[in-house]
């Protein structure tokens, strides 16, 4: 039985002592790329909450209701890709639809996100740690928060360092490289936390 | 035969993954904790890169233009399929020691890229050794960052102890936070090469810069293009980087410094 306690520990590991991006490297790409600005960032970020939120819901019950029953687990990784595509691309179809306002604030982050690794990755996980459908859910919201935060403050570091005087082979993708290497560090703090 | 020899001889310096195109560096950083799991890792993709092209290739005739993109990774995603079950049956101890990155070959940006760029256009054989070439300039690279790390992290090699005693091992290097330093040593060791070879009056366009301009090396290989069957998509995909980015940093740096 999963208590809320347990959720919120799971929240709270997911989002912070083992950050998507900075412990486990997925996401990378959109965590190095869409982060020269810190709104543009939190757009992704909240692109990313809601896809990712959504695909683990999806991907659990798709595991536990058709998978399982009919004993073909080991299509997974096929499937969750195949499902990942079909549901950013269907969101996106129905938020242009039903609410224009969100899709003009996400709309052009949502076909990076298929592509982000992060989604499967989460889905995965969720499958190989026999989470549940909440369970997974939670694991998939905190860690879509945990890109969140993580990308947000790099955007923000970024939006500093861009004036320094940097070395020259240094500049661009290496200093933010070593930017993210030392958020890595501070984030290693947080393992205290549970 | 010879056709076969060049095209190993590019993807293992030419057009080296990991080194020249810098494309997926999710697995390289994640993996790279110890020579052993690099290798491991590149061989895996190795082998799913090689069967993966040469399906493709076999099939690219028969695949419709349009959902080209859908077709190649389910195509992918069976050979990962096959490959993790193998490694589960035969190496478990490597297949725990990747875990979830196994599965995550089938969102690897070199095997899609190669896909489209190479095998899509190109008779089986050269495809099968295009795959075999490119794997095998991933395994290397792989490997070397994970000795590297390794010998940092811990004075070992493939767990053979080389340093001697009085090295003190530099723990974070086995850590998450020395893959973003080695990575940004080596992205700085390119910028430095790709430098120095302009100054040359050398092609470097060929020299990516990894994840810099946006996703938009990914984009060109692939990523950006795999959502389903629209092109449109991959239009869009380059526009918030292109409008997040009036002023490259690096130019303000170089206005700055020059005044």
């Amino acid at each position: 039985m999963t208590t809320v306690r347990d959720l919120l520990i799971l929240l709270i590991s997911s989002s912070l002592v083992s950050n998507v991006v900075l412990s486990q490297f997925l996401g990378l790409c959109p965590f190095l790329g869409v982060s020269r600005k810190t709104n543009t960032a939190a757009g992704m970020g909240v692109a990313v909450i809601f896809v990712i939120t959504l695909a683990s819901a999806v991907a659990g019950g798709i595991y536990q209701y058709v998978l399982t029953p009919l004993g073909i687990e080991y299509l997974q990784t096929i499937v969750f890709i195949l499902v990942i595509a079909a549901l950013v691309q269907f969101v996106e179809m129905f938020l242009k639809k039903f609410i224009p306002s969100l899709y003009q604030a996400l709309g052009v982050y949502l076909p990076l996100i298929t592509t982000n690794c992060a989604v499967l990755g989460v889905a995965l996980t969720n499958v190989q740690k026999e989470y549940g459908i909440l369970t997974g859910i939670v694991n998939g919201f905190g860690t879509a928060v945990g890109f969140t935060v993580a990308i947000i403050i790099l955007a923000g570091i970024r939006e500093k360092i861009a004036y320094n005087d940097i070395p020259r082979p240094f500049r661009g993708m290496p200093i933010v490289l070593l930017t993210a290497g030392l958020m890595a560090i501070a984030f290693c703090g947080f393992s205290g936390l549970l | 035969m010879n056709r076969a020899g060049e095209r190993l001889y590019n993807g293992l310096v030419k057009e080296n993954p990991t080194f020249v195109l810098m494309l997926g560096m999710c697995p390289t950083l994640a993996v790279t904790t110890s020579a052993m799991n690099g290798l491991g890792m590149g061989l895996t993709t190795l082998a799913v890169l090689a069967m993966s092209n040469l399906f493709i290739s076999a099939l690219r005739k028969i695949i419709p233009d349009r959902v080209r993109i859908p077709a190649f990774i389910v195509i992918i995603a069976s050979f990962v399929t096959v490959v993790q079950l193998l490694l589960e049956a035969y190496l478990n101890d490597l297949n725990k020691a990747l875990g979830v990155y196994i599965p995550l070959i089938v969102v690897n940006c070199i095997i899609l890229g190669r896909a489209e760029s190479f095998a899509y256009s190109n008779p089986p054989i050269a495809s099968l050794f295009d795959g075999i070439g490119m794997g095998l300039g991933f395994t290397v690279a792989l490997t070397c960052i994970g000795a590297l790390r390794e010998l940092l992290g811990a004075g070992e090699i493939f767990g053979y102890h080389v340093m001697p005693e009085s090295y003190t091992p530099i723990g974070i290097f086995v850590l998450a936070p020395g893959a973003f330093f080695v990575l940004a040593g080596l992205t700085a060791l390119q910028n430095y090469a790709k430098e120095a070879g302009a100054r040359k009056g050398k092609d470097v366009s060929k020299i990516g810069s990894g994840c810099s301009e946006d996703c938009m090396n990914c984009s060109v290989s692939g990523c950006g293009k795999r959502k389903i069957g629209d092109e449109e998509a991959a239009g869009r995909t380059s526009d918030p980087g292109k409008q997040s980015v009036p002023e490259k940093p690096e130019k303000a740096a170089d206005r700055e410094g020059s005044r």
